[in-house]
This record gives structure tokens, sequence and C-alpha cells, in this order.
């Protein structure tokens, strides 16, 4: 009976020995898939002794034989896979060394020089502009280009022939009523049609294009943007007009920029001033106009300016594009020039 | 504006300190544009006498100078200019002088002999911009002084300001200064005037026919005049203030009127004895100053000499150049009179005439500065004429357009509430008391009386603000105001962000070409100009028309771009179009358009299926409606029914050929105002359905001139349900199907919502799709 157990045993150590050698010699997967199906299939040395097992009387000795049986099986189980592994990652590397590429020659082909778009910079600074407004509590309002006399002019306390009409060169559009209809020459008109439209208190900016009968130039432009602030509430003061653009200043420039004001005229504003913006360095820059928004303006607006008051403010959009990006000629950003454009990412 | 710094500090006691002097009127709202500073004496150029000239005759343009500066010596200077003479006083810039220009002044020779020195011209000592040989002084100079010691003239500054329209007072240096004296906390004295004992009476009748233009005309009497030269002072300020000097007598009015801000006329007393202003008589004509023969019309204020009705002047604007002075002249008639500011403007306009007396006249003058500024005139004229008497009893004639003094109140809680600060009442006072206002309180409440120089103040917010610039705007603080109000974009303007995202990450570049187009432009691009709007007065001819597409400006910088080389062009604008509505205004809106060169339909569907992704919306592809410019058999009108939200497909190549673009151009144009607004729901989520879906493939072939969407309508509605996915993979032409017919192969993703869809079923999705097809014409491909 024991003499046997050993022959089993003998087998067994032999079959997991060339199943070794079977399983190391396999030169692709698919053979290494049929030498394991040979070994470990039905008909295999494995299964061969396996199916003598039963045959073994003593229950000790079956149970031991048992044990190396499925200690052959792992084996042989993990050679083939550590041998799967490596025949696969050698018949990658085949592959692999074939569809070798030159990643430079890539990024220089054509089709890898994917770029977005560029949006053009007055866009970029009116975006930017409005995101400052919204984060200080604005909202965004906007209005027509072409506009009637009334709002350009006559609503901003300029009624018919007033001398101030003169600050600006106005381009007119042909009507029955001549000089009745204007490309608006700012954006202030947008103040007096949210008024009427909005219910206060108002905190609006309104970006927008406006229009000058101007030569075009380095620095001026017949067709260019502005900004304009309006805030109407109960009890607004100049203080709370200074504090606002020091807020967009320190917002919009940085913590190191200040602001001033210093006494101006628009008609439609009163107390009126200018804004400067003081740069670290110490210079400054002469950024817009802003002031009280005046009582007949108010009223224009169809407010009550015992009850309201408010304050506006306007500058151009063009320039701090043009000054953050140091453009020298506002032309050239007019000009639709690709090779001008795609530098602005 | 100019002032000079001179002229100032006479006024006031402000600091002579040019930068302070800025400074202050920088913070006053008097903005200082330039500074120059002049008559800076060039230290080493003395007075000296050509003793004799001598040519050299190897040097024909130069002449030989031998000069004496006094101090006993002959100098021998070269020079090139030919207006002196032996006897005349030059100017002698002496060895070793630094000229304005920074040249030096050193020993130089012509032919071997030595220049010792140079004599100097006007420009070149910094006199003049230009001039025409060099300085010739009296004859009476003495010798070896400063040449700017004895031309008398003054080292001044010259300031120019930047003045604001409603500041109509700092037109004249009285203004300036009494504006810096309030800052400067220091007393107004004004012009030093003395007007002398008054003389006798004269009586000089005038008439105002016309009121409504002239509200105060007075004439002052003045006699014992000599016309002559200037002295020196008069005619150097003047000249600093960049006006000739004429004679004593034109250059002390022209003098009064910036100081004072009271343009003024001195006629002949002898020659027009008597004034009537009145309008002019259509046809009739004169001759002003400047000799230029002008037209009146019925609108032109005259002033006419009583005795004929002849035109002596053209009311606030010139005199008429026969009705000047003369130098026989010895009693003056001197005009101040308040014309109507807007009556000025105009006839300032219509004659193209903008004169130093028009632009003070059209912003309003003081109509009680008359009696200072003929005080000034004659204290000014006394230097040169010792018996000048100004007479008593002026001649006034005044109406109800004359501006009055205008009380106006404010209270300190309207200025508190206003400016955000607390002013103190006494504050206040003083503010409005120093610059001439006349302020009297009661309780919190001040009344003023608003000068008559000051046409801008009329009401309690001018008041607050003349106290808040002087208080000072830097005085007052900087607090927030407390929004209820919160920021934010509105939908619209999300949306619209979103397209841009959209575009530039297609890889588009936005454009920004002029909203101006010229006559033909439209219709260059296939469109038409019957709705357009025209500007009235245009900068050039070719910007007169308003757009009504954006296309027309994308497609120039398109081929811009080409003609540059460019290797990919696709361009957007997002901008507005103005196509007239009848009514007054147009019907504005917003407009998309997309080119690309190169692109063609498929292009330009893709962008407008990104749109339609970002933005929650659609539009049905009608190819029936070929829109205006674009390719008749490659495009189509996106609509949705009757209306129309944009056009798709390629540019006509026949407008791509007339315009010299090469290759094919996509074109994708919507309009935004339309889509941005539209709000979609949000998306409520489904179920995914996780049963196994099944894939079935049908060709059919279909005519071309049966639209794809027809074929794929039908199948979406008769596989009904259970059809998850329906896409075309593949499309083809050529054998195996019949001429001017494609084959359209659909895949079909079917799935069953509560489990796997069974053979059964598929096959009966199957043939009534089929059968759907066959309705619409298309055959299954077998």
């Amino acid at each position: 009976m024991s003499s046997s157990s050993h022959s089993e045993r003998a087998s067994l150590a032999d079959a997991l020995s060339s199943g070794i050698s079977a399983i190391s010699q396999a030169a692709s997967t698919s053979e290494l898939r049929s030498v394991m199906a040979t070994l470990t299939g039905k008909k295999g040395a494995v299964a061969a002794v396996k199916s003598q097992l039963g045959r073994l009387d003593n229950i000790e000795e079956r149970k031991a034989l048992g044990v190396l049986v499925n200690e052959a099986v792992a084996a042989l189980e993990s050679a083939a896979e550590s041998k799967f592994r490596e025949l696969k990652r050698a018949e990658f590397s085949t592959q692999i060394s074939a569809e070798k590429v030159d990643m430079t020659e890539l990024a220089l082909s054509a089709q890898a020089s994917q770029r977005r778009g560029r949006m053009h910079l007055v866009t970029q600074a009116t975006e930017r502009l409005e995101d400052v407004f919204v984060g200080l509590g604005f909202q965004i309002a906007e209005g027509p280009e072409v506009e009637t006399d009334f709002y350009n002019f006559e609503a901003l306390n300029m009624p018919p022939s007033h001398p101030a009409r003169s600050m600006w060169d106005t381009l007119f559009i042909e009507s029955d009523v001549e000089g009745s209809v204007v490309l608006r020459t700012h954006t202030s008109p947008v103040q007096i049609r949210v008024m009427q439209e909005w219910p206060p208190p108002i905190y609006a900016v309104m970006p927008g294009r406006v229009f000058r009968k101007e030569t075009p130039d380095a620095t001026h432009m017949p067709v260019f943007h502005q900004i304009e602030g309006l805030v109407i509430d109960r009890g607004i003061t100049f203080a709370d007009l200074a504090g606002t653009i020091e807020s967009f200043t320190k917002a919009f420039f940085g913590d190191g920029f200040t602001s001033r004001l210093r006494p101006s005229y628009f008609p439609f504003t009163e107390p009126s001033a200018e804004f400067d913006i003081r740069r670290p360095d110490g210079s400054w820059i002469e950024l817009g106009g802003c002031g009280m928004v005046h009582p007949h303006v108010l009223r224009a607006g169809g407010l009550d300016p015992e009850e309201w008051s408010g304050f506006a403010f306007g500058f151009g959009i063009d320039r701090m594009a043009k000054e953050r990006h140091g453009v020298n000629d506002l032309r050239d950003m007019y000009s639709d020039d690709i090779r001008f454009t795609e530098q602005f990412s | 504006m100019k002032v000079l710094l001179s002229i100032l500090t006479e006024m006031a006691d402000i600091p002579r300190d040019v930068d302070q002097v800025a400074t202050a009127l920088n913070s006053l709202g008097l903005p200082v544009e330039q500074m120059q500073v002049v008559g800076k004496p060039v230290a080493g150029v003395i007075t000296a006498k050509i003793v004799r000239t001598e040519k050299h005759p190897d040097a024909a343009k130069v002449t030989r100078c031998f000069v004496d500066a006094g101090d006993g010596e002959l100098r021998h200077v070269w020079c090139g200019a030919t207006n002196m003479k032996d006897g005349d006083i030059v100017a002698l810039a002496t060895l070793g002088t630094t000229m304005p220009s920074g040249m030096e002044i050193a020993r130089r020779g012509i032919l071997g002999i030595d220049s010792e020195g140079m004599l100097c011209s006007e420009s070149e000592l910094g006199l003049a911009e230009e001039s025409d040989g060099i300085v010739i002084l009296p004859a009476t100079t003495p010798l070896g002084v400063g040449v700017f010691d004895a031309l008398g003239i003054e080292h001044d500054v010259v300031l120019e300001l930047d003045l604001t329209r409603n500041r109509a007072d700092c037109w004249g240096h009285l203004g300036v200064a009494r504006d810096l004296a309030a800052y400067f906390n220091v007393p107004l004295r004004g012009p030093r005037c003395e007007p002398g004992a008054l003389g006798a009476a004269k009586e000089i009748p005038v008439a105002i026919k016309d009121e409504e233009h002239c509200g105060s005309f007075t004439i002052s009497y003045v006699s014992g005049v000599r016309v002559g030269s200037s002295p020196q002072w008069v005619s150097s300020r003047l000249a600093h203030l960049g006006m000739r000097s004429i004679n004593n007598v034109v250059d002390a009015s022209n003098l009064v009127m910036w100081e004072t801000n009271q343009p003024n006329h001195a006629y002949d007393a002898d020659v027009v004895s008597s004034f009537v202003v009145r309008l002019a008589r259509d046809g009739e004509v004169m001759t002003t100053l400047d000799e230029a023969v002008r037209s009146l019309s019925v609108e032109d204020l005259l002033i006419c000499d009583g005795k004929d009705d002849s035109a002596v002047g053209l009311a606030g604007v010139m005199g008429d150049l026969h009705s000047e002075i003369t130098d026989a002249t010895v009693n003056l008639a001197i005009e101040s009179a308040w014309f109507n500011p807007d009556s000025v403007r105009f006839a300032a306009q219509r004659h193209g005439l903008r004169s130093e007396a028009s632009v003070r006249f059209e912003r309003g003058t003081d109509p009680e500065g008359w009696v200072l500024a003929a005080e000034r005139f004659v204290t000014i004229l006394r230097e040169t004429c010792p018996d000048v008497v100004l007479h008593a009893s002026p001649a006034v004639v005044r109406n109800g357009h004359c501006p009055q003094v205008r009380e106006v109140k404010v209270s300190a809680q309207q200025v508190e509430k206003l400016l955000g600060v607390h002013v103190p009442v006494d504050k206040m006072l003083s503010i409005l008391d120093s610059i001439g206002f006349k302020p009297v309180r009661d309780g919190d409440v001040i009344s003023a009386s608003v000068p008559t120089w000051r046409p801008d103040c009329s009401e309690t917010v001018d008041l607050i603000e003349e106290i808040g610039r002087h208080f000072g705007y830097d005085n007052i603080g900087k607090t927030v105001p407390h929004s209820t109000v919160h920021g934010r974009l509105s939908t619209m303007q999300q949306r619209r962000r979103t397209v841009r995202q959209v575009l530039v990450g297609l890889g588009l570049d936005e454009a920004m070409p002029s909203p101006f187009l010229a006559e033909g432009d439209l219709v260059a691009v296939g469109l038409h100009e019957d709705d357009v709007l025209r500007i009235a007065n245009p900068l050039v001819a070719d910007e007169s028309i308003l757009r009504t597409s954006l296309r027309p400006g994308l497609l120039r910088s398109l081929k811009y771009n080409q003609s540059h080389r460019a290797s990919r062009i696709g361009l957007w604008e997002i901008g507005h179009v103005y196509p007239s509505s009848g009514q007054q205004l147009p019907n504005e809106y917003e407009q998309l358009t997309i080119v690309v060169a190169g692109g063609d339909a498929t292009t330009a569907l893709g962008q407008w299926n990104a749109l339609c992704d970002a933005l929650s919306v659609g539009a049905q592809l009608d190819q029936t409606r070929v829109p205006d410019g674009l390719h008749p058999t490659r495009s189509a009108t996106l609509a949705r029914g009757k209306t129309v939200v944009g056009v798709v497909g390629e540019i006509d190549p026949f407008v791509l050929d007339s315009l010299g673009i090469e290759g094919r151009v996509s074109i994708l144009e919507v309009n935004l105002t339309t889509v941005l607004n539209e709000t979609p729901k949000p998306v409520q989520a489904r179920d995914v359905n996780r049963f196994p879906s099944s894939d079935i493939d049908l060709a059919f072939v279909l005519a071309d001139d049966i639209a794809a969407t027809q074929l794929h309508r039908a199948i979406r509605q008769a596989a009904g349900k259970k059809l998850v996915g329906l896409e075309l993979f593949d499309v083809y032409r050529g054998a195996g199907v019949p001429e001017n017919h494609r084959s359209l192969a659909f895949r079909l993703r079917l799935q069953e919502p509560g489990g796997t869809m069974n053979e059964s079923d598929i096959a009966e999705v199957q043939t009534a799709c089929i059968a759907a097809a066959e309705k619409v014409g298309a055959q299954l491909r077998s």
C-alpha cells in the first residue's frame, strides 16, 4: 500500500517538473494556453494522479497526497501566470516598437495646433469689469446704440440747443425730424432707460458701444466702448460715490491702487468730478467722469429727487484694454488682424 | 484758456510758487493743461550799439558789425541779418552766454576773422516762435544793460487751463483769482483801478431794438486819448496770452477783457456818437475786422451807428473794419454789453468766426462787469495818455432779458445729505462769501445771492457743489452704500457669455469691424439696402450706412487676413445691427455671425449644433428658403415656422468671387436677441435604462431632392417609444444606387423600458420603419 503511495508521489513530482518545463518553454500566449489545458485538463498528468487518490485506503495518506496535488496545481498556475505576463509584455513590446512616433513631430504638425479662439480685447476687458462690478453688488443693463435726442441729451439735462451738447461730436441719423435720432455719444442714455424701467433701488453698470464723429488715430476711434455706472437709492451721498470708486479701484486694479476725485462739470451730474487712479508707483491715470445724478435727470427718469438720490460714473473700456496689454495704437485693436488678435490668449 | 501768474498774483496775495498755484487750480476743478515759463532773461545778453558795418568781399551773405556795449571796447561780430543799420541798438549775446536753445556763444571765425559774440533775434531769445531779423531796441536805450530789462519783458508763467463749460467766469483772470483767493484764504484785490476824477457827463444816445438778444448795452465816454504804442508790460502780457499788440487803446481793451472777462469795444466817439442795437436785414453786408465781407441774415445782431443806421459791429463777435479807431482819435465810446449767449454762439457758428469776444459772450458774461472794465480801461490807458478822463453818466440801457442776481437757499441738512459729510454752517458761510455769493444765515438755512458772473448757478444743488468744491473733495470721506441689490448677470447675459465660450472653444476668433458701411457694401454680399439707416453727417462718405448685417464687415476682415496669408481664419462677431423699422428708432437687435475661410456647410452646421446644445435651443433647417447671399444649393434658413432665427451654410460663390475671396466660406448667422432671451427650463433627470439595448441598421435609397430629415423624421416616428438612438452613420452615392439618389444608412438603438427586447418586437419596429420610409419615397436598400 505504501509503495503505491510512493509511486503516486513520484509521478506527481514528474508531472510537476515536466509541466513547469513545458510552461517555461511556451513561445506564445496561445501556446501557453494549450500547454495549460493539457497539464490541468481532464487527461493531464495532474488529473491522472488525482484519479489515483481514490485508490488509497489510508485516509491520512490520501489527505496528504491531496494536499500535494493541490500544491502542484497551484504551482503550475502560478508559473503559467507569470509566464503569461512575460509573453504578453513581449508581444506588446513588438507592437509598441512598431508604432513609435516622434512626439515633437506630432506637436509641430497642423492637426496638433489646436488653439482656443480669442475674444476681442474689448470683450475681455468688458467681462472683467462686469465681473468686478457684479462682485460689488451691481447688475448689468444694456440699451440701444441708435438713440433719440431725448435719451442722449434732453433727459440728461441738455435741452435742445444747450451749449454743453458741443462737448460731444455727434453723428446724426437721417430722419424725418432733423437731429432727432443720433448714434449715442455715451452710455449715459441707458441711465434714463434703467430709471424708467427698473424700480429703485438701482445698482447697475452699463457697458456698450458709443460713437463720435472723430477721425481715428492712435488714441481715438469713432466707434469705441464705455462703461457707465448708476446707483439710485435712498440717502446716497457724494462720499458713497468716492467710496464706490475706491472699492472698484482696489477690486479691479489691485490693493496698491487708490483713487481721487477732482471737481469737474457734466450737465447730468452735480456735483461733478473727474476720477483719477493712483498707481503704486505714485503716478496717476485719469480714468473718467462721475458725479451725483442731477435732480433734473432723476425727474426725467421718473424719480422724485426728494426721495431718491444717486450717483453715476463712466469711463472708456478701450483704454483699459490698451493700458493692460500695452497696445500702442487703438487702431490695431480694431484691425481684426489675426496676427494681432492671436497674441492675447 | 490762458492765464498769467503775474496777473493772478496782482489780483490776490496768492503764493508766487507756480506749483502751489497749479495744485490749487487742479483741486478747484480748473485743471492746468500746460505750464510755460516765458520771458526768462538770458544772462549775458546785453544792449549794444552798432558803431559801423562792413561787407567782406568773400562773404556776401554776412555783415561785419562793430558794436559798442558801453564799456569802450569795440567788438567785432559777424551777422547774417539785414535789418540793422549803423547806430541801431541791438541785443548782443556776449562770449560764454548760453542761449535758450542750449547753444553756447563761443569765439567762432569766418574767413579767419573771429566773431566776439552774436546779435540776437526774438526767436533766438525765446521771445517769439519765429522772427524776421535781429532785435532793434529804441534809440534811447542805455548800453551794456540786460536786454530783457531794457525791453521791459516780464518773467512770467503762462498757465493753460482746461476750463469746463460751466465756468464762464474763469474766462477772465478775475474769476480764476477769486477761486484761488478763496482757496488760499486771502482777500481778492482784483485789478488795480484808478479811474481818477470823472469828467463832465456826455450824452450818447443808445437804443436796443431787439431786446431778446441784448439785455444790456452800456457806453462809457473817455476823453484825452492819444493813440500810440502800448507800454512794454501791456504788449508783453498780451503776447504771452497769444495776442498781437495793435496800439495802446486796442491793447487796453483786450487786456481788460482778459483780466475781467468783459469783452468791450472802443469806438471813436467823434465818429460814432449814438448807437442802435438791432437785427440785420436780409441782404445786408458788412466787412469785419478780419477783412472778410459778411453777408448778414435776420438772425444776426448788429451794433449800428445811430447817425445812419450802418453796422459798426457784429454783436459779440467782431467789429466793423471801417469803424476802427485811428491815430487821430481823441475821444472813445467804450461799448460793454450783455448779449444773449445763444445768439452769439449761433452767430459765431453761422459766420465760422470764433473770436476771443464770442467765446466769452457765448458762455455768459457778467452784465454788471462794465463799470470795473471801464475803470480798468482808463487806468491802463493813463500810462500812455496822462490826460485821459472817464466821464460821468455813462449810457446804460437794460431790459428784462438781462440776468439778475438770484436768491438761492440751501440748508445744512441738504448739504450733508448730498455730500455725506458734515460741513459746519460757519464754514459754508465763509466759503460762499469768499466766492462772492453774499450768504445770509437763518438758522440752518443759508440764503445766497448768486453773483451775476456765475450764470451756471441757479439752484440749491449748484450751491452744494460750490460748497463741496471749496470744502475740498479730498476732505469728503469715502463710504460704501449699503446695497439691498444682488449683483448678477441676467440669464440673457449669462447665455451670451456661454455663446462666447463655445465659439472660442471651437477655435474661432472674435472680430470687431466697423458698424459703418459704404453704399453698396450690403449689395456686394447679396443683401439689400432697402431698410438701412444713413448717417446725416458721416466722417467720410464710405461710412455713411449703418449695417443691417454683420456679414460685410466680417467678410472684409476675412479677406484682409486671407490677403496676409493667414492659415486659419475663423471669425465671429456679436454685435448690433440696425434695420429700419419705419418708427423713430430702428429694429435694433443683436446678431451673431461666424465665417470660416475654407469651411463648408458641415462646418457651419457643426457650429450651429454646438450652440443649440449649449443654449438648449433649436430650429428647423429649411432648405426651400435660400437665404440672400448664401450658396443657393448649400445653405438653409434656420426657421421656427414662419420666424427666421438665422441662416446656415456657405457664402454664395458668386459673392466670394466678386469680393476676391478664395475657396469656400462657411457662414452661420443667428439672431441672438431672439435666442438669448429664451430661458429653457432646467432639464429634469430621467432614469438610465440599464436593460440591454439592440441595434438595427437600415439603409435606404432616397432621391437627392427629398430632404434626409424627412426620412429621419419618418423613421423616428415609426420606431416609437422604443427608439433611444437614431444616427445617420453612412451616406453613399455610386454603383448600386440609381442616379440622383443616395443611400442613407441609419442605426437605430432600441430599448424596452422594463426589460430586454425580444426578437419579434425588434422585427415589428423594423417593419414599421421600412413602411414609413416608403411613404416618404425611400426604398430599403437590398
